[in-house]
């Protein structure tokens, strides 16, 4: 099992160079001068050379490259903001803790309003609660975030007055924002938990459960929702990978100052540096979550176990 | 057989299932009984109703779609139909076992076999946990897996052995009846004759009772003393083994035996019963088999025949045959 970790976390090495390849050569290749744009339209020719030149925007593409690689290894700098001027690894670090705290809060509502309802679907397939079930489940699906997003707001915030429109400090600010970014999830987890449990439910282990003499409660409680959650960790372990790097448009509605934010707002400015490492660090998370995913998925499916060994 | 000894008596049992086509008439007015201490061997191609009506004896009918429309099933003297779920279960398991037919899906894949086992036990005998689990240690040397893999997941193991894992589930608890759906049917030969001795064995360790569900003759021959014959729903014959297989009555059951390739003879190619199975939304008026019978009268189309009493303890539902039988004619 360590040897798989290990492994697992030595083939990061590769995917990072490849994404940092990837957004190096496209935000080289973008039109627009982030010295310009980062001096401003007044700024003399003589300032932005000088910029240019500090900054080793006129090396050739690989030495830039080169060096910026060099540095992220063996210094551990990412460079620094062009616009706020602080180190980017600073900046990424002040703002996760919200993207973190939005995603885990979206992806526990998802799980804990989208698994019970998959399960209940399932068990009474083609009741009215499966099938009001499965039309929000298909309205959550289709509604883009920033419809659902402003939608809220309007009604909770602007009309009702119960909660707060922006911001991420208290927890009642926290609760339109979460809502918002689970929408979809709350979705995609129902759905799978239905589909997945029914599939399940007409297995010959839970016939062979009940042949036991097993209460129904138990049979779908243990029997069937262990082998039904497999497919569902996958998603959710997805999902929750997709919450922590995608969540720019709900934090862009909700002015909530997270990663998410803080990137489209280095991609407005051109600010190299920041978007460089923004996409690099989400890269990293995202593979991380992926692993821990993979490991949980090991501890449910036994099978899986024996493979890793 | 004096009703003392009459330990499952299935009286007119009719089982649908709603289908998008119509109604499937899966067991359609089926009449059985089992002495205790006996085996009987359930005979019938795919689609007969043999499985479904080893579920209804369960009540484990996937309702929806199916249900059981009418009948009795008596079993100890009680009609299990009339008992609630709660009553129900303290059978399932403790009273009457089923063995599954496919080893490879009945077992569940996450759950490790001496805790499946060690279940069937806690729910019907008053033992602590870890008791349950010794005895269900106990259980998987008995159908001759070692002990120390009781702690393994079922895809460790090969489907001969997972089918003793379900037989040991099966037997666990010391059932009166045994229902056995076909237990080999996804076993190769030579795995499906240990699986078999195996349970011949278990058998009279403990003296229980067994339904065989199975569409192998030479299999009823070896293992059973009862033999029914289903066709379309219905028990078409039912006899002791001996004098069904010598003396077949009913033309479906003539059919059958006729279609097993003889390893004295050398044939081009095997009889075969004409026609197919009926389609179970449509079943034919009268005997269902009438209309791939080459002695069918106008009789057989109008009126469902009844079983009717050959010989002694042998029953036909076709009193056509029944009669030139008795009359000592040949039956073609």
């Amino acid at each position: 099992m360590l040897k798989y970790i290990l492994r697992r976390i030595l083939m990061l090495i590769p995917v990072l160079l490849g994404v940092a390849f990837c957004v190096f050569t496209l935000l080289y290749f973008t039109p627009g001068d982030p010295a310009r744009m980062v001096l401003g339209d007044l700024a003399t020719d003589e300032a932005i050379k000088e910029f240019r030149d500090k900054e080793g925007l006129n090396d050739p593409f690989l030495v830039q490259f080169g060096n910026y690689v060099y540095k992220a290894v063996f210094k551990g700098d990412i460079g620094r903001s062009y616009s706020s001027k602080r180190p980017v690894m600073q900046e990424i670090l002040t703002a996760f803790p919200y993207t973190l705290k939005l995603s885990a809060f979206a992806m526990i509502i998802a799980i804990i309003i989208g698994i019970p309802c998959g399960i209940i679907s399932a068990i009474k397939q083609y009741s009215w609660f499966d099938t009001i079930t499965m039309i929000f489940a298909m309205i959550g699906l289709s509604m883009p975030v920033f419809w659902l997003g402003l939608l809220l707001i309007l009604f909770f915030a602007v009309r009702l007055r119960w909660l707060p429109s922006s911001g991420f400090s208290t927890f009642k600010a926290m609760i339109l924002p979460s809502v918002a970014l689970a929408a979809q999830s709350i979705s995609m987890v129902t759905r799978m938990t239905r589909s997945s449990m029914l599939e399940v439910i007409r297995a010959d282990y839970i016939r062979t459960a009940r042949a036991k003499g097993q209460k129904e409660s138990i049979v779908i409680g243990v029997h069937a929702l262990r082998n039904a959650l497999i497919p569902v960790v996958t998603l959710c372990g997805l999902q929750f990978g997709q919450l922590l790097s995608g969540a720019i448009l709900t934090e862009s509605i909700f002015a909530v100052p997270g990663v998410g934010r803080l990137m489209v707002n280095a991609i407005m400015s051109r600010d190299y540096p920041m978007v460089q490492g923004g996409v690099l660090f989400i890269a990293i998370t995202f593979s991380i979550v992926n692993l821990l995913v993979d490991l949980l998925y090991a501890y449910i499916d036994p099978r899986i176990k024996a493979e890793l060994k | 057989m004096n009703d003392t000894d009459t330990m499952l008596d299935i009286k007119n049992l009719t089982i649908h299932y709603e289908a998008e086509g119509g109604t499937v008439h899966a067991v359609e007015g089926l009449n059985l009984t089992l002495g205790r201490g006996e085996s009987l061997g359930f005979v019938g191609e795919t689609g007969a109703g043999k499985t479904t009506t080893a579920l209804g004896i369960m009540r484990l009918i996937p309702n929806p779609p199916g249900k059981i429309k009418s009948g009795e099933i008596i079993f100890n003297g009680e009609n299990l139909l009339s008992k609630s779920e709660s009553e129900m279960r303290k059978i399932r398991g403790a009273k009457i076992a089923m063995i599954f037919q496919d080893p490879m899906t009945s077992l569940n894949p996450v759950i490790t076999v001496d805790k499946q086992i060690a279940e069937m036990i806690s729910l019907h005998k008053n033992v602590s946990k870890s008791e349950a689990l010794k005895l269900a240690g106990d259980m998987l040397e008995l159908v001759g897996i070692r002990r120390e893999r009781m702690h393994d997941y079922p895809h460790q193991f090969s489907g001969g052995m997972k089918q003793r894992v379900v037989i040991a589930i099966a037997l666990a608890c010391d059932p009166e009846l045994l229902i056995a759906d076909e237990p080999t049917t996804a076993l190769d030969v030579t795995i499906q004759a240990q699986v078999l001795e195996l349970m011949k064995e278990l058998k009279q360790k403990f003296s229980a009772s067994m339904i065989l569900i199975t569409h192998d003759l030479g299999i009823v021959a070896d293992i059973c003393d009862k033999v029914a014959i289903m066709y379309a729903g219905r028990v078409v014959e039912y006899a002791d083994k001996r004098s069904l297989y010598t003396n077949p009555v009913h033309p479906y059951t003539r059919g059958l035996f006729r279609s097993v390739p003889d390893i004295e003879e050398d044939v081009d190619e095997l009889p075969v019963i004409p026609g197919l199975m009926p389609d179970p939304v449509n079943l034919p008026s009268g005997c269902a088999f009438h209309p791939r019978c080459s002695m069918a009268v106008d009789e057989c189309r109008n009126s469902r025949p009844k079983m009717i009493e050959a010989e002694e303890g042998h029953f036909a539902a076709c009193p056509v045959c029944v009669k030139k039988f008795m009359n000592g004619e040949a039956l073609s």
